[in-house]
């Protein structure tokens, strides 16, 4: 009897959850959730970019062409490859291949801290020359009027993002510190799949960034 | 009265439902969740039990109620004549900005959601708890964080922008603490979502066996449509604020025209987050009246599917209406029909409600217990408040009663006469369940008539004044508004002294009130057949195994006025 209670209790299943199906299913939908809260957030920025991308297109198209793509555009490998390696963690994890799974999700750590590297290369020259938001901005070598406006949307949104790769990479580590213990298995990576569902949005949303900030002039 | 309503009640067959006992089949008492969850404080802030995250919600945000309702007596008692009374006209725009502020992110919001729904929606649905415990906790201190940044602009350089933060005034105009409050409101929204996001797994994957989505209490249904608002509106109003304050710290721009941008912006991103927050304000107190109503009409809901997927219809149209907030500030012609055509919209799910609880009462076994009189105040003045708000959805009307009194008295006949009243009524109501005691009844009525009475002194006068051109957020006035002005003031120095009693009343009630068994009003929810008052730290020994609608009175409660006619077969008590 204690047996088969323990095996229906298992020490991950939290007491006011009735089965493991209930709290996977319980924390995914949760998961999702935030997601939406996290599209509509970016989404204000996105839809202040729209408007004033529809006002201003001779800025947006001047401003951008200072913006050096070769790095943006590596930057997006970087991500979309980073997303894989996530997947796959928590797909060896699903075969109980734990082993694999901390050196995948090692990888995707990695690739998040050679995201913002590049990024922290673009931004101190961006410093540097005075390409900055608002009344902060000096840069001479653009001719429109208040080419500002591009760039307070560039560091916006840029930074917005870059804020959730950064908290991504805190979750990663500690994903990886937890899966090298061993606490995740075949039977339970709920964090770990639910983390890689946030992950892939912050890829997502850097797959619409790219675009609408490097390619557009 | 009272006698009459007590043996109405007492006469309640309450065999027909399986009310626990306080103690069990040993005779030894029930643990419950006050006594036994640990004493300390620290056992307490640390807390994962959903009640008791519920009642440090209700500390604090009862608290700023507080706060809030003395900044509004001091707004009043300036404006009790024309001319300097107490403060001048700074003073007075950090009173009615602080007012505005604390009222709506500290108290209204969180009111009911968090106090109200953290105690009763895992109760209502049979579950131990709500899907994320610690995220529940987390969303608490969220809150006391925000409230400390909001308390920061308060004690330093106290904001004059009014609650709405208006640019460009907030972003370059004012000199006062704007960057704090903002991001306190910023913060505030994050434990809003949170409450949210938790309240919508918790309905999709919480319930207990048998609670099929038509057997939720109409309560569950009005927090989960409240919650899929707080999910999709708050995240924009966040971003709108985080422009606001990076534009005032580092001017970027893109809400000053001089830069290249557009005041008017910020508006629509406020009003798409703010429209849909009053009706986060004011759907969960839906939520309660139809639980009121209901349960002291001893009678089954009328058209509950109506009042359920009405609650949806509303979460659905609020997010096409905050143009209506916009009529004078510079918008297409085409866009200000179209706004004013979906906000008489609003209308229809809401007039659905009304028509619904009304009907409920036609022939129901009434009792005037003291949250039925908060509920019948409820229909009273939320009606006015609706009906008023068709004059400011109609385009040539809102022209002339834009930024009027009028304003101020529609939303204050929603938000006070409506939210508020709910929010009281659902303590009064839920207050025997979470203390297990009764609050004394007669000074309870007494802070009711007090209050009722006083509000409506308070804001009808509003109303006329509004219509008369008195314009909102003035500190002083013709002479000829006088009258109508200390009418409103005393109005609420009467209202204030209600609230106060209505506090009194409840704290002496839970502290040293008479116990009362675990289902005073003869209800038919879980959180009364199944739990005991107050409920033990796990809410339910066994898993409820739900069989009947939350409110089949017709079915398992023979007519009180037929005492003689013999009911159904009551059901044997349903336990796992």
């Amino acid at each position: 009897m204690a047996d088969a209670e323990a095996a229906e209790h298992p020490k991950y299943l939290q007491h006011h959850f009735s089965d493991a199906a209930q709290q996977r299913e319980s924390s995914k939908l949760g998961m999702w959730i935030f997601l939406v809260t996290e599209v509509l957030f970016f989404g204000g920025l996105f839809t202040g970019y729209a408007i004033y991308h529809s006002w201003y297109p001779e800025i947006f198209h001047a401003a951008s062409r200072v913006l050096d793509w070769r790095l943006g555009m590596v930057n997006t490998f970087i991500l979309i490859t980073s997303s894989l390696t996530f997947a796959l963690a928590i797909r060896m994890l699903q075969v109980d291949r734990v082993k694999a799974a901390v050196w995948n999700l090692a990888a995707t750590f990695a690739l998040a801290g050679g995201f913002m590297v590049i990024k922290y290369i673009e931004y101190s020259h961006k410093f540097h020359v005075g390409q900055l938001p608002g009344k902060f901005y000096s840069y001479g070598g653009i001719d429109v009027a208040n080419p500002h406006v591009f760039f307070s949307f560039y560091f916006m949104m840029t930074g917005l993002h870059g804020l959730h790769v950064l908290v991504g990479m805190g979750v990663i580590l500690w994903l990886l510190i937890r899966t090298a213990r061993g606490r995740f298995g075949a039977s339970y990576h709920n964090p770990v799949e639910v983390a890689g569902l946030y992950w892939h949005l912050v890829d997502l949303v850097w797959i619409f960034l790219f675009p609408l900030l490097y390619l557009i002039a | 009265m009272s006698e009459q309503t007590r043996s109405a009640a007492a006469e309640l067959p309450r065999s027909a439902v399986a009310v626990p006992e306080r103690t069990d089949e040993n005779g030894l008492p029930r643990p419950n969740f006050l006594r036994d969850g640990g004493g300390t404080l620290w056992s307490w802030l640390t807390t994962l039990d959903h009640k008791r995250i519920g009642i440090l919600y209700m500390i604090m945000v009862m608290l700023f109620f507080f706060v809030g309702g003395l900044f509004a007596l001091l707004v009043r008692l300036e404006l009790f004549a024309p001319g300097e009374q107490f403060f001048g006209p700074d003073t007075y725009n950090r009173l009615f900005t602080l007012h505005g502020a604390v009222m709506i992110f500290l108290f209204i919001i969180p009111s009911i959601p968090a106090i109200l729904g953290n105690f009763v929606l895992p109760l209502q649905i049979g579950a131990k708890d709500v899907a994320f415990p610690r995220l529940n906790l987390a969303s608490w201190y969220i809150y006391m964080i925000g409230a400390i940044f909001a308390l920061y602009s308060l004690v330093t350089n106290a904001a004059d922008t009014g609650w709405t933060f208006y640019t460009p005034y907030s972003s370059s105009g004012s000199d006062t603490a704007v960057i704090s409050i903002t991001l306190g409101a910023f913060i505030l929204g994050f434990s809003s979502i949170f409450t949210g996001l938790n309240f919508i797994v918790t309905v999709h994957k919480m319930r207990a066996p048998g609670m099929t989505w038509f057997k939720l209490p109409l309560m569950v249904w009005a927090l989960y449509a409240t919650a899929i608002i707080q999910v999709l509106a708050t995240p924009v109003l966040g971003i709108t604020l985080l422009l606001l304050v990076l534009e005032r710290a580092f001017g970027v721009g893109i809400f000053d025209p001089a830069m290249g941008g557009d005041p008017v912006l910020f508006q629509h991103f406020f009003w798409f987050y703010s429209h849909p927050a009053v009706y986060i304000m004011i759907l969960p107190g839906m939520g309660i009246i139809s639980e009121l109503i209901t349960t002291f009409s001893h009678r089954n809901i009328f058209g509950y599917k109506f009042i359920a997927f009405s609650s949806l219809a509303i979460a659905l149209v609020s997010f096409l209406v905050w143009g209506h907030h916009m009529f004078t500030s510079g918008q297409s012609e085409f866009a200000v029909m179209l706004f004013s055509f979906l906000t008489f919209m609003v209308a229809i799910p809401s007039a659905i409600k009304v028509f619904n609880w009304t009907t409920t009462l036609y022939k129901g076994s009434i009792s005037f217990s003291v949250p039925m009189l908060y509920a019948l105040s409820f229909l009273f003045m939320f009606t006015i408040g609706g009906l008023t708000g068709l004059f400011l959805g109609a385009l040539s009307v809102d022209v002339h009663v834009h930024d009027t009194y009028f304003v101020v008295a529609h939303f204050h006949y929603v938000m006070v006469g409506g939210t508020v009243m709910a929010f009281i009524g659902g303590l009064h109501y839920w207050w025997p369940k979470m203390f297990g005691r009764m609050y004394n009844r007669t000074s309870a009525v007494a802070a009711w008539a007090l209050v009722f009475v006083g509000f409506n002194m308070t804001f009808f006068a509003q109303f006329i004044l509004g219509t008369q051109g008195m314009p909102r957020r003035y500190w002083t006035y013709p002479e000829q508004f006088q009258s109508l002005h200390g009418f409103s003031s005393s109005g609420s120095l009467v209202m204030g002294l209600g609230f106060l009693i209505m506090g009194v009343t409840l704290l002496a009630g839970a502290l040293r009130g008479r116990v009362v068994g675990s289902n005073p009003w003869g209800s038919l929810t879980l959180e009364w057949t199944h739990a005991t008052s107050p409920p033990e730290p796990h809410n339910y020994p066994n898993t409820p195994v739900v069989e009947n609608g939350p409110y089949d009175f017709d079915k398992l409660v023979p007519r009180v006025d037929a005492p003689g006619e013999p009911g159904p077969e009551p059901e044997p008590a349903p336990a796992k």
